[in-house]
This record gives C-alpha cells, structure tokens and sequence, in this order.
C-alpha cells in the first residue's frame, strides 16, 4: 500500500498571495459553476404563458424540485415555502459534490511536487466534501439558519429560556445539555457527511489498487447510492431541527 | 506487529459494534411497523432510512478515527 497517496486533508494546489486553493475547494467551486449554469439555463427557459412548450431541461428540473417540494411538505408543513430555497441548494450542491469525485480523473489526475527530499504526488481533483472544510462550513450553515429561524420565529426571549433556564435544576442541567447538544450538532452533520465521502473514497481507492478490473463497479454503485443517501440525510436532518426549533412548545 | 496497526483494527472492530446491532434493531422495528400497517410502507421507510443514517453515523465516527491513527 506504499504506492496509495491517501491524505485525510485536501493538498493545495496553487496560492493566491497567502490563501492555499485545495483540490476540493477547486473541485467545489466547479460545482458552484455548474449549478448556477444550469439555474440560468432553466430560468431562461421558463415558459412566458401557460402554453408554450416546456424544453427538455426545464421538465426536468421541474420535476425535481416538485418532487423534492412534495416530500419536503409533508416533513415541514407551514415554514416550507421559507425554507425551501436552502434546503434545495443544500441538497443539490451535496448531490453533485458527492457524484462529481466519483468522475473518473478524480483523483488520479495530478502533479508530482517535493516535499522538503521526497517526491509526493498531488491529485488535481478531490471530491468536495472528502474535505473536512466543506462539510463543517456546510454544518454551520446549516446550524446557523436554524438558531436565526428559530429566534426570528419564537423570539429571543423563549430561545435563551431554552437554554437558560433557573425553573427548577433539572431544567437548568437540561438547558445545558441542549447548548452542548447544538455543538454537537455541528460536529455531527460534519463528521457524518465527511466520513461517508471520504471512506467511500478510500474504499474505491483501495478496490482499485487491489483489483483494477470489474471489482470496483459495485463499489461504484454503492458510492453514488451513498452519495445520495447523504445529501437526503443532511437535508432531512435540517429541515427537522428548523421545525423542532420554530415550534412553540406547549 | 506495531501497536498503531492494533490501535486502528480495534478502532473500526469494535466502534461498529454498536452501531451494527443499532441498525439491526432499527430494521426490525421498520419490518414490525410495515407488517402491521402496510398502508403507511412508504413514510415508515423514509423514518427508517433516517434512522439508519443517524445510527450509521456512529459508525462512521469511528472510521474517521481509525483514518486518522492510520494516515497522520
């Protein structure tokens, strides 16, 4: 396993003055590109009146996001239409930073550099949230929208009485818990999203080294499954906290 | 055989332990709920994927553990 170049952090490719762009950061700022493509196209293409034919594109996307609008309905009934914008791009940026370091040259394609006597290989592209960066920034995101929903829906005074609480000691100690479960929030959706992209990695890596031919496709498959799952999971589990967070307690 | 390479087989060994009977227990309920209200299949596999994905978490906490010991 000598020959395998594993590295848990993303390897800088190029400098701008003193910032270090990684590979992933590259690779997700390609993905960026291609969403806000594709979201002109469909925008562009939308029908001027109730009759003129739909493109192929826009069907499409209008599938997706109804279905995704349905689904999400049923979980977060009336905040929904405020929340949708979010949830969606977290969906599809997820999805398709998952799909894209499963891209054949992901990986492989790079450049040799010295470090201080020997020779390391760098990748070129790195699957965006193989990167410990992306996924914690996208858990603070995530966290983040939930304490200002749930401080413009509840105000501030029953989301500190959350927390802080002096009724009797048990909810005092509940109210610490429920300040360090937030953290843990954040540390949660980051390792669990990070973990699955970056051992699937590793695992194809690995299938690939051992045995290059056919073995590695149900691995594959398996990836982008997970890659699905994923996104759906960290969506979900967003959507749930901003509900759980924005309703009065009884 | 060198310690670190102990350190990381038990990391992963024994981190899914847990997280391996949490999901067994996880289908089980699933399996129990479709069985007796096959009308409600399809939200309680949506609960069940959830589920599934919070226990497997765990799980992967322990992975990223043992990639740690093993690449840095």
């Amino acid at each position: 396993m000598k020959n395998l170049h594993i590295s848990v952090s993303a390897e800088p490719i190029f400098h701008i003055g003193g910032l270090k762009i990684t590979n992933s950061l590259f690779m997700s700022l390609l993905v960026t590109f291609f969403l806000v493509i594709i979201a002109i196209f469909v925008y562009f293409q939308t029908p001027k009146s109730g009759k003129s034919k739909k493109s192929l594109l826009f069907l499409f996307s209008e599938m997706i996001i109804e279905a995704f609008y349905n689904f999400f309905r049923n979980i977060a009934g009336e905040i929904t239409d405020r929340l949708f914008p979010l949830v969606i791009t977290l969906f599809l940026f997820i999805i398709f930073s998952n799909w894209i370091g499963l891209l054949p040259g992901v990986g492989s394609i790079g450049f040799y550099e010295y470090e201080g006597q020997e020779i390391i290989f760098v990748p070129l592209f790195r699957g965006p949230n193989a990167d410990l960066n992306t996924t914690i920034a996208l858990a603070l995101i995530s966290v983040g929208v939930t304490q200002y929903l749930s401080i413009k829906n509840l105000g501030i005074k029953i989301y500190l009485a959350r927390f802080i609480n002096f009724k009797n000691p048990i909810k005092f100690f509940v109210g610490i818990l429920e300040l360090i479960s937030e953290f843990a929030k954040i540390l949660s959706f980051s390792f669990r999203l990070f973990g699955n992209i970056f051992a699937g990695e590793v695992l194809l890596m690995v299938m690939i080294f051992l045995i290059p031919v056919l073995v590695p496709v149900p691995f594959l498959i398996l990836e982008v499954f997970v890659g699905f799952i994923q996104a759906l999971v960290f969506t979900m589990l967003t959507t749930i906290f901003v509900v759980v967070a924005t309703q009065h307690h009884d | 055989m060198e310690l670190k390479d102990l350190a990381v087989a038990l990391a992963i060994g024994l981190g899914t332990l847990g997280p391996g009977i949490g999901i067994g227990l996880i289908g089980k309920g699933a399996m129990e709920a479709i069985g007796r209200n096959p009308e409600a299949g399809n939200q309680i596999t949506t609960t069940l994927i959830l589920g599934i994905a919070f226990a497997e978490a765990v799980a992967i906490y322990a992975l990223v553990i043992a990639l740690i010991i093993k690449f840095v």
